[in-house]
């Protein structure tokens, strides 16, 4: 049977793995190609990097991360941060990722997603998507790491993304990232439930407790997370065995 | 002299395979290669895949890579992974386009709405680790039976000849995910990224040879 899978989020500025809480006050947490291989050896099903680097002229540094890990380690990549043009998908394939991840430009320019998965893949073409709730029951999009409102309902959004060519959706809570009082269950189960592609449940992981709940009560098809692996509180092996002992599917 | 040629037709991420390659069989020489010559002169060839199976026939004839390929899926130790393992059937109902016919069956999509033994929703695609039954076949040395290998595709290959089956997986029903015959393995998971699996397997490709 198909595992779900765990994917440690390593979001990377200055070449650095850093994490934050509500996608501000950041916190170094290493060397990202030091810390995907221990990622590797772990048993982690995926690594996700986004590159949270705010000006353009560091961009060339996550195309020598992902290269450097693409090298040592053989499960997939997904890279996100940044995409604007088809030529940004290509570029991050050929660095290495498995993935790309697209979240702002894919609001600004829905057609980018359409483009991308038309001539890479869908199984290659990842769109983010930050929600916030407005109103119970109802998620609001925002962009440009949580800074801007979209006037978009945040499940409209994810089934248009799927009509467009998405092959998957990363899915963040932004009330409930950084806050480790676990995912948004509702959010989350009302984007997978909408959708056929899968849904990577994103944002607010605290305990082990937390990332089962978000395969058996949010539906998610993988779960995230960044602080709780990054600063030693547990590996990726331990989360596996704590959600096999929930009945969960994964890979030992 | 090229020893293993990955057949580059403009589609997926070579580059994985070629690290994975590498990786298993440092000495040896690793060309990614849209160049039909050196196709025909390598010893081994793997036939990569990623992207919808229209555009990888159209990009494949593009590049005049159709001789090269079939020739070498009939000579040499040949690996298909992933579109690569269904481009060798005679159709496929994505786009509905023809194949490469190299092996007697077709491609079908995944039906819509799937669910699993507890009522949840299965996914298309196809994303993720998932057990491999496998036959006996050389390439599964030292490869645990249900070992879990990498997915992610929509389309799955029905042969018309059981007899080239090496391997299921179960989503939720069985569908062939590994063929061989003679000097032809293919797949459709990614052993490129399938962690210790997925390079044993490549490499017990890498040191087939097959009579």
């Amino acid at each position: 049977m198909l595992a779900k899978r765990i994917i440690p989020c390593l979001d990377v500025t200055a070449g650095r793995v850093v994490k934050g809480v509500s996608f501000v006050e950041l916190r170094d947490a290493g060397d990202p190609v030091e810390i995907a291989r221990r990622y590797d050896d772990q048993g982690a099903d995926e690594l996700t990097f986004l590159d949270i680097t705010a000006s353009s002229d560091d961009r060339g540094i996550i195309f020598r991360i992902i290269e450097q890990v693409a090298e040592q380690v053989f499960i997939p990549l997904t890279v996100g941060g940044g995409v604007r043009e088809v030529q940004d998908v290509r570029n991050l394939l050929n660095a290495g990722a498995d993935k790309v991840s697209i979240n702002t430009s894919a609001v600004v320019n829905p057609q980018l997603v359409a483009d991308a998965s038309a001539r890479y893949g869908s199984q290659c073409i990842v769109v983010a998507i930050d929600a916030k709730q407005v109103a119970p029951g109802k998620w609001e999009v925002f962009t440009h790491g949580g800074r801007k409102a979209t006037g978009l309902d945040a499940v409209e959004w994810a089934k248009k993304m799927q009509t467009l060519g998405a092959g998957e959706i990363l899915l963040t809570s932004m009330d409930k990232d950084g806050q480790k009082s676990g995912f948004d269950l509702a959010l989350t189960r009302a984007v997978t439930d909408a959708l056929e592609i899968p849904v990577i449940a994103s944002g607010g992981v605290g305990n082990l407790q937390h990332l089962a709940d978000g395969v058996k009560q949010g539906g998610a098809d993988a779960v995230l997370a960044a602080s709780i692996f990054h600063f030693g509180e547990y590996t990726v092996q331990q989360a596996k065995h704590f959600m096999a002992g929930q009945g969960i599917e994964v890979r030992s | 002299m090229v020893d293993i040629a990955v057949v580059d037709y403009g589609m997926g991420n070579l580059r994985s395979v070629q690290q994975a390659v590498r990786k298993v069989a440092p000495n040896a020489s690793v060309s990614v290669t849209d160049d039909a010559k050196i196709i025909a002169a390598a010893s081994r060839v793997i036939f990569p895949g990623q992207g919808a199976m229209p555009d990888c026939m159209r990009e494949l004839d593009a590049r005049g890579l159709r001789q090269a390929v079939l020739d070498a899926a009939r000579n040499k130790p040949f690996m298909g992974i992933c579109i690569g393992l269904q481009m060798l059937f005679e159709h496929s109902a994505e786009g509905d386009v023809p194949g490469l016919g190299v092996l007697s069956g077709e491609v079908v999509r995944f039906a819509s709405e799937l669910k699993d033994a507890q009522g949840n929703k299965l996914k298309v695609p196809h994303m993720g680790w998932n057990q491999v039954h496998h036959g006996d076949h050389v390439l599964w040395e030292g490869i645990e039976q249900d070992a879990r290998f990498y997915f992610v595709h929509s389309y799955y290959v029905r042969p018309r000849d059981a007899t080239v089956v090496q391997a299921s997986s179960d989503y939720p029903q069985p569908f062939v995910c590994a063929v061989a015959r003679d000097n032809l393995f293919a797949v459709q998971f990614h052993p490129e990224k399938s962690a210790a699996a997925g390079l044993k397997l490549l490499q017990n490709f890498i040191n087939w040879n097959p009579v």
